[in-house]
């Protein structure tokens, strides 16, 4: 990969030991990839930030110093730093955490702890080179707002901050986002159904960027994309998709030769299991304002003057929970509980349940392997709510 | 046997082959303190991946899987080496802040079990990107 005369400098270390590693990991990435060079990028969103799934890597980050150099956004750390105690977060991890939190913070990463950086203020344009991890971000960007990122590691997201650049290779170039797979769905979906629908095209077309052609009289909205988003990005290895007609890169491109079907017998199985939960969880990926209304009404309908019966949390980023503060108030009326900076998966808060339900597919994928050995079972969001009574 | 491939972390290794057919998730999939397997889906599910040569296609899922592979070497429960078919960026960070040699695109296939035979000794040269075997 070729390297300017300053970059050749940060990577020999002449920037100190912070620009060197973080040069060293772009490096290495630009040449695995056969990248020429590295970009300028506009903004990076950072995974990596509850000490539940990093653990003793911390280490890693405590010792980088100096300045992120573009806009830099953190994922959900492990606990709601306002409510840690009423979810029953010890003090040991909650100051490990704020460890973690703080070293972020002092490199100049924005500590809004989100999933969703595109629904708080930090929404990249069509064509704009971004070094994102997160994968249902990655995916969201990409697939939904035409914006150009790879699949970044926490760690190379991290690199890409320090020095303002990512190598130019995969999804940054044009001719890498071509689909390579039809998806053609046979049946109408709604709600969970496009977490089901990701799950199923991750699981079974792992790597190939998938063309996927809806039913005629399915529009998604665009909190349904982000579950679309946020499943095949828990189940696949992709950055991102196609739909026809939807999406803006879909309809400037070819139609590929290899092609799948989805039926509803397909979708419908992810349904079909009876297990009684114990609690119910929605947020994953966080959820917008217009989902927030959305639960309020349908507690609402359902509830009539009633409280829930089941353990019940919503999670959203805390810059959504203040714009939306009446309707958040309303919902934990009904002892629904709405939780900010963290999520079910990467807070050790919620192990202690034996059955989830929720509406997303990356919890579908993630609560068997990360909470406590729980099972989780897919619902639509209304049904999540009528089960909560 | 000298087998060609490409550096992606430095370093050299030796050890017993443990070889997945599946790409793995390392958030997850993987216990960091104990470096035991726990993804059911996972042909290796249960298998300890301590000390040994990990073999497997490339890495996928939550890109928080390069910080788990740092916590286990930081806890000791660290393969020796990786070797994949293709590294993905997940894989190869992990790897490299790590400090755990990996080599991929090998001239030969290493995951198909022609190859390499699960528990069979491997020489992983990640500086200067090949493998050798007895």
């Amino acid at each position: 990969m070729h390297l300017t005369k300053e970059e050749e400098r940060i990577y020999e270390g002449e920037e100190g030991w912070t620009r060197k590693k973080a040069m060293e990991i772009l490096v290495t990435i630009g040449d695995i990839n056969n990248a020429s060079k590295l970009i300028r990028i506009k903004s990076a969103h950072i995974s990596g930030a509850s000490y539940k799934t990093i653990g003793e890597a911390f280490e890693f980050i405590n010792r980088l110093e100096g300045t992120v150099r573009v806009k830099s956004t953190l994922n959900p750390i492990g606990m709601d730093i306002e409510k840690r105690n009423e979810i029953g977060i010890s003090g040991e991890f909650a100051n490990k955490q704020k460890e973690v939190l703080e070293a972020y913070k002092k490199l100049g990463i924005s500590a809004e702890c989100t999933c969703v950086p595109y629904l708080i203020g930090q929404m990249p344009k069509r064509d704009e080179h971004l070094a994102w991890s997160e994968s249902s971000a990655v995916l969201y960007a990409n697939s939904v707002l035409g914006a150009r990122t790879n699949m970044e590691g926490a760690p190379s997201a991290l690199a890409a901050s320090l020095i303002g650049k990512t190598p130019l290779y995969g999804l940054h170039q044009t001719e890498n986002r071509e689909p390579e797979i039809r998806v053609c769905v046979k049946c109408d979906l709604v709600d969970a159904d496009y977490s089901a629908l990701g799950f199923l095209i991750g699981n079974r077309i792992g790597n190939k960027i998938p063309l996927v052609e809806l039913h005629p009289s399915s529009v998604p909205s665009k909190d349904e994309l982000k579950h679309l988003s946020a499943a095949i990005g828990a189940t696949g290895s992709v950055g991102m998709y196609h739909i026809k007609g939807i999406t803006p890169e879909a309809d400037a491109i070819g139609l590929p030769a290899e092609k799948i079907e989805i039926e509803k017998g397909d979708v419908k199985k992810f349904y079909e299991v009876n297990e009684e939960a114990d609690v119910i969880a929605i947020g994953c990926p966080h959820c917008s304002s217009h989902e927030l209304q959305r639960i309020y009404e349908l507690l609402r309908a359902e509830g009539k003057g009633r409280k829930v019966r089941k353990d019940f949390f919503i999670f959203t980023a805390r810059a959504i929970k203040q714009r939306m503060q009446e309707v958040v108030q309303k919902i934990e009326n009904y002892g629904v509980k709405v939780i900010c900076d963290t999520c079910f998966v990467v807070s050790p808060a919620f192990e202690r349940y034996r059955c989830v339900l929720t509406n997303s597919g990356k919890m579908q994928r993630y609560v068997p392997l990360l909470c406590g050995g729980a099972e989780v079972r897919l619902c639509k969001t209304e049904e999540c709510i009528r089960k909560a009574f | 046997m000298k087998i060609k491939g490409r550096s992606i972390s430095k370093g050299v290794a030796t050890g017993k082959a443990l070889i997945s057919k599946q790409e793995i998730s390392f958030l997850g999939a993987v216990n960091p303190v104990t470096g035991i397997i726990v993804d059911k889906s996972l042909d290796i599910y249960g298998e300890c991946i301590t000390n040994r040569i990990l073999i497997f296609p490339g890495g996928k899922g939550s890109t928080v899987g390069s910080y788990v592979i740092y916590q286990l070497k930081k806890h000791g429960k660290s393969p020796y080496a990786m070797i994949n078919r293709r590294a993905d960026t997940i894989v190869a960070v992990g790897a490299i802040i790590a400090e755990i040699p990996a080599v991929d695109s090998l001239e030969i296939d290493p995951v198909d079990g022609e190859l390499i035979e699960d528990g069979e000794e491997v020489l992983v040269n990640g500086t200067e990107g090949y493998i050798e075997l007895q």
